[in-house]
């Protein structure tokens, strides 16, 4: 096991040695700036009624931006989970396909307003779509990096789960089999010391995820997720080491959560007034924003340019998102079968149709009842 | 044309479609070099390596998850649940992600895979080796269930399923593995998915079941036959998508419906079947639907009079079609 930080540098070749240009520095910057912005948005979209639901990743955009930006767009897979704002923006997902998730419109990508919001997944990106249940997803992206070891397509696959989902079966088995075949595949905790409201001591006998790669014959990282330069230096290293065949990587980034688990979670009820004011010294953003100030790449002026240019982009993604239509329900039966419209027996409205009065699923045949006829 | 046991249909389709699309890979507990516990896969490995016919972990989760990474990825997987009644570690990847991904994603993502999985009782399995368990997936929109009950079936079947790009859970009755033999025609035939067969024809009762029951339904045929009730089978082969058409049509013409099903009696798939015909062919009925099933107890007992007692037979299904006849 590894504890990666960045090595203190002087301030002007801050990034160097990892081979990230100024202009990457500031990219990773305004990715983490333009999520927070929009993160933020959705609160404020919850709390005026608008959106029913939030789930997000305030303070974890920090490990997000850094453990990605050095994957390849659209060759690569990401299998998110519902905080990855960050991950899914710096891989390619744009502020308003997030946004039109929160609306539930019927153009949304992920699922045509089918998923709550936090739900993502766009197929032409290789975002896989996600589901409720945690750790669903860590078998699914050891899937995909099987089937890419298969076809040596050289994919790397990536995938997201908080400190909770690891004590899941699913993430057991889905580490045991990439560590046996060696798959190129990352694992993702972000550890954030609550499972909802468990804390970290109710959920682990071990006070660090990483040392659990052991058992599976993987390095297991454990990095500062408030340190955006040590994640991206992590995920480097696992992404080469996956890309190169030496196998999967566990990386366990210690991340704050800024705000309640999701916009139906009270977390004052087991937070302390003082934990949280003292969470935010942990947030990534000013942070790595003073990094940026100290290394000369950002000045007042810059700022307040970036600032306003990711003020705009939100307005611009929430405005739209919200101008588009809502799903119509004739597209609810879509989907289900790669030959939908399903048979109408499989159809959840249909009730007794042939008695009702519309002939049934099979009403033709049984003599009485076309469609719409008498039952 | 070949004359073939039921498993050896399995075993020679499975190598067929493997050798027609590279994207086929079997996965599953000791499929590899043993070749199954059944030997269903046996000799596959030796024909197409251990990438191809993977012996996994003992983590029935994970054979069902990472399949479904690898069908999203571009494989068309055939993972092996070693028996039925081990498939539970895996129904939430089966229910919440396999059945669902077409539909939560919009009709992005599928995923194109064939679980097969041997089920059934009558072979001394007791109750973590015989259970039938096609109740709580065929109640899952998004998913297709398939149990073929002869080697022209199965072959038939599992073709249209493995070609298929939704998921489709295919149950092979392991009493029938050897027992069952079959023509099998060389052409590249398919059973289409939705397609059940009226095996027997008759006009006084229509008995309909599925895998083993199938073949119990046209034995009570044959000892009723002599007792002048003349009884007609229909086999459903697929359970969902159903083939209300062929089931309904049965029954309209006799009016008198027999439901077989080896599962426990209450809620099992038998009991949407006769729901259905409750509502559909109301009319056409001259007696109550009937059902014939396993008790309602926890499992298949393990001694043999006990098994017997449990599994319906023959005569137990024809006792309740001279019955259903007379009412």
């Amino acid at each position: 096991m590894a504890t990666t930080k960045t090595a203190p540098k002087a301030d002007a070749d801050l990034g160097a040695e990892l081979g990230l240009s100024r202009d990457d520095l500031l990219e990773m910057y305004r990715l983490m700036a333009i999520t927070r912005a929009v993160d933020e948005r959705m609160w404020i979209l919850n709390r005026a009624g608008k959106i029913p639901f939030v789930i997000s990743g305030q303070g974890h955009e920090g490990a997000q931006v850094g453990l990605a930006f050095g994957l390849r767009k659209g060759h690569d897979w990401m299998v998110p989970y519902y905080r990855s704002v960050a991950s899914l923006i710096t891989f390619g997902m744009s502020p308003r396909e997030i946004m039109l998730a929160q609306f539930a419109r019927g153009v949304d990508p992920s699922s045509g307003g089918r998923q709550m919001p936090g739900h993502y997944g766009i197929v032409e990106r290789n975002i896989l779509s996600v589901s409720s249940p945690v750790a669903t997803q860590i078998l699914h992206a050891t899937g995909i990096a099987w089937a890419a070891k298969l076809r040596k397509t050289e994919q790397v696959a990536i995938t997201y789960l908080g400190e909770g989902s690891s004590n899941q079966g699913d993430f057991h088995e889905a580490l045991n089999f990439a560590g046996v075949h060696a798959l190129p595949c990352i694992y993702v905790v972000e550890n954030n010391g609550y499972a909802i409201s468990v804390p970290m001591s109710l959920q682990s006998a071990v006070e660090d995820i990483a040392i659990r790669a052991a058992g599976y014959n993987m390095p297991g990282v454990i990095v500062d997720g408030a340190d955006v330069l040590a994640c991206y230096r992590a995920g480097k290293e696992a992404i080469e080491r996956a890309r190169s065949g030496a196998g999967p990587t566990l990386i366990e980034a210690k991340v704050t959560r800024l705000t309640a688990h999701s916009s139906d979670d009270q977390h004052t009820k087991y937070r302390s007034a003082e934990e949280l004011e003292s969470e935010k010294s942990r947030d990534p953003l000013p942070l790595f924003r003073d990094q940026l100030r100290a290394a000369g790449l950002i000045d007042e002026q810059s700022e307040e340019k970036m600032v306003a240019e990711s003020r705009k982009v939100v307005e611009d993604a929430t405005d739209w998102a919200e101008a588009q239509a809502e799903p119509d329900p004739a597209t609810a039966q879509r989907h289900v079968y790669s030959d939908s419209p399903p048979a109408r027996m499989d159809d959840p409205l249909w009730e007794g149709a042939r008695f009702m009065g519309d002939g049934g699923p099979w009403g033709a045949l049984t003599g009485d009842g076309e469609p719409g006829g008498e039952g | 044309m070949a004359v073939m046991t039921y498993i050896e249909s399995v075993r020679s389709t499975l190598a067929e479609e493997m050798r027609r699309d590279e994207s086929i890979v079997l996965l599953g507990e000791d499929v590899g070099k043993k070749g199954g516990v059944f030997l269903a896969t046996d000799g596959l490995y030796d024909e197409f390596g251990g990438d191809r016919v993977l012996d996994t972990p003992l983590s029935e989760s994970m054979i069902v998850g990472v399949s479904i990474g690898a069908a999203v990825n571009g494989l068309r997987p055939v993972p092996e649940i070693q028996f039925a009644d081990f498939i539970f570690p895996a129904f939430n990847q089966i229910l919440s992600e396999a059945a669902r991904m077409r539909f939560r994603s919009n009709g992005a993502y599928a995923c194109p895979m064939t679980l097969r999985a041997p089920y059934g009782g009558g072979v001394h399995g007791a109750l973590y080796h015989s259970q039938s368990v096609e109740a709580f997936f065929a109640h899952i929109p998004g998913l297709k269930i398939v149990i073929p009950s002869t080697p022209y079936d199965a072959r038939g079947l599992l073709r249209a399923a493995i070609r298929d790009d939704d998921p489709v859970l295919f149950f092979e009755h392991k009493k029938m593995y050897r027992s069952v033999r079959g023509d099998v025609p060389d052409d590249d035939y398919t059973v289409p998915l939705g397609s059940a067969r009226v095996t027997r024809e008759g006009s006084d009762v229509t008995v309909i079941g599925y895998g083993l029951m199938a073949h119990y339904a046209l034995e009570a045929a044959e000892l009723l036959e002599g007792e002048g009730v003349s009884v007609e089978v229909v086999d459903l082969r697929t359970l969902r998508p159903l083939d209300g058409a062929t089931l309904l049509e049965s029954v309209t013409k006799t009016g008198k419906a027999v439901v077989v099903y080896e599962d426990n009696r209450f809620g099992g798939y038998g009991a949407e079947v006769s729901a259905i015909l409750a509502e559909e062919a109301f009319d056409s009925l001259d007696g109550p639907i009937v059902r014939v099933t396993g008790p309602d107890v926890p499992g298949v007992p393990y001694n043999h009079v006990l098994e017997d007692w449990f599994m319906p037979s023959p005569d137990r299904i024809a006792n309740a079609v001279r019955r259903l006849a007379a009412y």
